[in-house]
């Protein structure tokens, strides 16, 4: 065979390192600790069938089904030309990189570097917390009233600066779920036998109090479905510095956007700056600001992500005006598939921000029967209420959500 | 353990799984290879019923092993997963050495948490086998469990050993042969997979299917297996929420056995669809017209296919 005449023991062990820094420049999270497992896996296997050759390779080397394409391609390249690969890399880096700056250029630094300046302090303790509301009263407060009632399609760039701030330190407080997992508690439900034998061993005869545990409570999972179509644009943007600071503020935050198309962006948003990750996002979406197929977008989601996503008792934010280009039978179908398979399904829409709204187009009126919770979302006020809706977390405040729900549909 | 029983060569895995009847495509088996000889875990993901549990099943009794099975579920814990206190026991002794009147505090606390009152759960019995060969284990579902457990894991896949803060580490004195399986609910975190090899356990090829259907349902017609693989075969092309797995195919052919069926027609498609499909939309999405179309194909492709072998 080819590989055989092409590399003695030596220069495969070289190839395959060689071959895991490609894939490492490819994205592929490839370790040292890999690259010895894979040099262990090839002599165990031999270099005799290609075939199992790259088998070896790929159990070890990849971790997600997802990679498996880059892999594929990696691997018919590279083993047929190690050089050649590297030469393309390094013909589409530059190219890759070229996309960065001007959107970096684009955001806004000085309400960065104001917030850099201003020392308040991040620490979760109560204490801090306190101080850190003091100096937003002094600082900012004639503004913030104004900005709070304030469209976000109505403002200024400045302004906009300074909710994108606001937006970041505020947090959400989603309803903390019981799990079969319990901590030890002064007052609990079940005894902690443990802890009391291990009490009673030592304690002579005497009589011992009992130890006890309590169920321990976590927060759900969040998914995030948004609504990125041209009569969604503006208030896009802004949600999307809203999504990046709860992604980075919880675990279990998934973020998906669509227009025409439905995109992931979870792991472009977990960047910690508000400005890499916003720019990472405008790079991998393609339909900003384009038509809407609600219908469509939702069904691949359901197909999908759901399971995927939802598995964990999930709520799902749907973040839409509900302006469908094309509504058929299948919007209602995939938001019924979509309701029946998450914990809750709030729906956020900046359409009621008018008072006299009504659901009279057709995507709307198709959307809302399946719906726990139907929100404004069109300025800071309405995010605060948000944060109040999603604290309520007993399944009654679902069952009222959707009778509220049906008072509007009607 | 004599590492000698191994098979030691990818053509042997395939050989010793087929005797057992599991027919894993090379890939599966190099995967499989790897893992005994490497001794790593194998991490497998892939689509509900695809074979993944079965082949620990199948691994345990070609390698004689025992199978020692962890079920995941939300909230399982050390003490349903690893090893737990005898407490009852704990507390009887306790009574009985106050009863005799001499305690001594210190020997009474070391003796209580000895291994006489260990209970021990699938994690432990895995690293400490009663009879001394290592086992299989199964790690059925992992994707159902929550992270807490998942770092839990990390020791034990690492290292093959688990702590417990009363008697220290507790190691295995050979490794047992570790199987992980994922529906993929959610995506597993890296730190586990990193420590483990990947295999993504696809849907089998008309041919493998078509063997593993002959060596499953006994008595099935030769016609009626190949016309009903190659009907689950495009029903798989099609744009289903749920494709059919190998165990719905194996459920639907003994299905038609049942019924005495040497041929697909499309009225008895209808009638049993049930047992390929778990979805009410995707049955609906079969339509008469289109089960039909698929049940003619499959019927041409398994007419040519027996010509082809004249």
């Amino acid at each position: 065979m080819a590989e055989r005449q092409l590399f003695g023991r030596a220069h495969l062990a070289e190839n395959i390192l060689h071959f895991a820094r490609v894939l490492r420049k490819a994205g592929l999270p490839v370790g040292p600790a890999k690259v010895i497992a894979a040099l262990e896996a090839v002599e165990a296997v031999g270099v005799d069938k290609r075939e199992d050759f790259r088998a070896a390779l790929e159990s070890v080397l990849i971790e997600r089904h997802e990679q498996q394409v880059l892999f594929d391609q990696a691997f018919e390249l590279f083993w047929r030309n190690p050089h050649l690969l590297e030469r393309m890399l390094q013909l589409l880096l530059p190219k890759i990189y070229g996309r960065v700056p001007p959107a970096e250029a684009e955001a806004p630094l000085p309400s960065r570097l104001a917030e850099a300046m201003a020392p308040a302090p991040r620490a979760p303790s109560i204490e801090a917390q306190e101080q850190e509301v003091d100096l937003d009263a002094t600082l900012t407060f004639s503004s913030r009233e104004v900005l709070q009632t304030k469209d976000f399609e109505t403002m200024t760039v400045a302004e906009l600066a300074q909710v994108k701030l606001m937006i970041a330190r505020l947090r959400l407080p989603l309803p903390e779920l019981p799990t079969r997992r319990t901590r030890p508690a002064e007052r609990g439900t079940t005894v902690d036998l443990r802890a009391t034998l291990r009490a009673m061993a030592s304690a002579r005869g005497a009589v011992v109090p009992l130890a006890w545990r309590r169920r321990r409570s976590r927060r759900p999972p969040l998914v995030v479905l948004c609504d990125i179509s041209g009569s969604m644009d503006r208030y896009a943007r802004m949600l999307l510095f809203f999504l990046h600071a709860i992604t980075n503020d919880r675990d279990r935050v998934h973020t998906l956007l669509f227009g025409t198309r439905l995109t992931n962006i979870t792991r472009h948003l977990r960047q910690r700056d508000v400005d890499v990750a916003t720019a990472r996002v405008s790079a991998a979406v393609s339909d900003w600001a384009g038509g809407t197929r609600i219908g469509a977008c939702l069904a691949e989601f359901n197909r999908r992500w759901s399971r995927r996503l939802l598995g964990q008792g999930a709520i799902v934010l749907l973040i839409t005006d509900g302006l469908d280009s094309d509504v058929g039978d299948g919007l209602s179908l995939e938001m019924e598939r979509l309701g029946k398979s998450c914990r809750r399904l709030i729906w956020l829409n900046p359409l009621l921000r008018y008072e006299h709204f009504e659901a009279r187009p057709a995507g709307i009126r198709a959307m809302l029967p399946y719906v726990d919770e139907f929100l404004p979302v069109h300025n800071l006020e309405s995010l605060t209420q948000l944060t109040a809706a999603l604290t309520s977390t007993s399944a009654r405040h679902a069952t009222r959500g959707r009778v509220n729900a049906e008072r509007f549909a009607a | 353990m004599p590492s000698s029983l191994l098979p030691d060569s990818v053509d042997a895995v395939v050989a010793l799984l087929e005797r057992y009847d599991y027919f894993a495509d090379r890939r599966l088996a190099t995967s499989v290879f790897l893992a005994l000889k490497m001794r790593r875990p194998l991490f497998l993901e892939g689509e509900a019923g695809v074979g993944k549990t079965e082949i620990a099943k199948v691994l345990a009794r070609a390698l004689s092993r025992s199978l020692v099975r962890l079920q995941c579920y939300e909230g399982l814990d050390t003490a349903s997963a690893v090893y737990e206190w005898n407490y009852p026991r704990q507390m009887i002794e306790i009574r009985l050495t106050e009863a005799e009147g001499k305690v001594d505090r210190e020997a009474l606390a070391t003796n209580i948490f000895s291994e006489r009152f260990l209970i021990r759960r699938p994690i432990l019995q895995a690293l400490q086998p009663d009879d001394g060969v290592a086992p299989v284990l199964l790690i059925d579902e992992l994707d159902r469990t929550d992270e807490p457990f998942e770092a839990y894991l990390l020791e034990v896949l690492a290292e093959y050993q688990v702590t417990i803060p009363e008697l220290g580490a507790i190691k295995a004195a050979s490794p047992p042969i570790v199987i992980i399986t994922s529906n993929r609910t959610r995506e597993i975190h890296d730190a586990i997979k990193r420590r483990c090899l990947y295999h993504w356990v696809d849907f089998p090829n008309a041919e493998r299917e078509l063997a593993i259907v002959r060596r499953k349902v006994p008595g099935v017609d030769a016609r009626l297996s190949r016309e009903v693989v190659a009907f689950t075969q495009r029903l798989r092309a099609m744009d289903l929420f749920k494709s059919p797995g190998i165990a719905e195919t194996l459920d639907w052919a003994e299905a038609l056995v049942a019924l005495d069926r040497m041929s697909l027609d499309p009225e008895t498609v209808a009638d049993t669809l049930g047992a390929l499909l778990k979805y009410q939309d995707d049955i609906g999405a079969i339509t008469p017209q289109i089960a039909a179309q698929l049940v003619a194909q499959a019927r041409t492709e398994a007419q040519t296919a027996v010509e082809a072998r004249v």
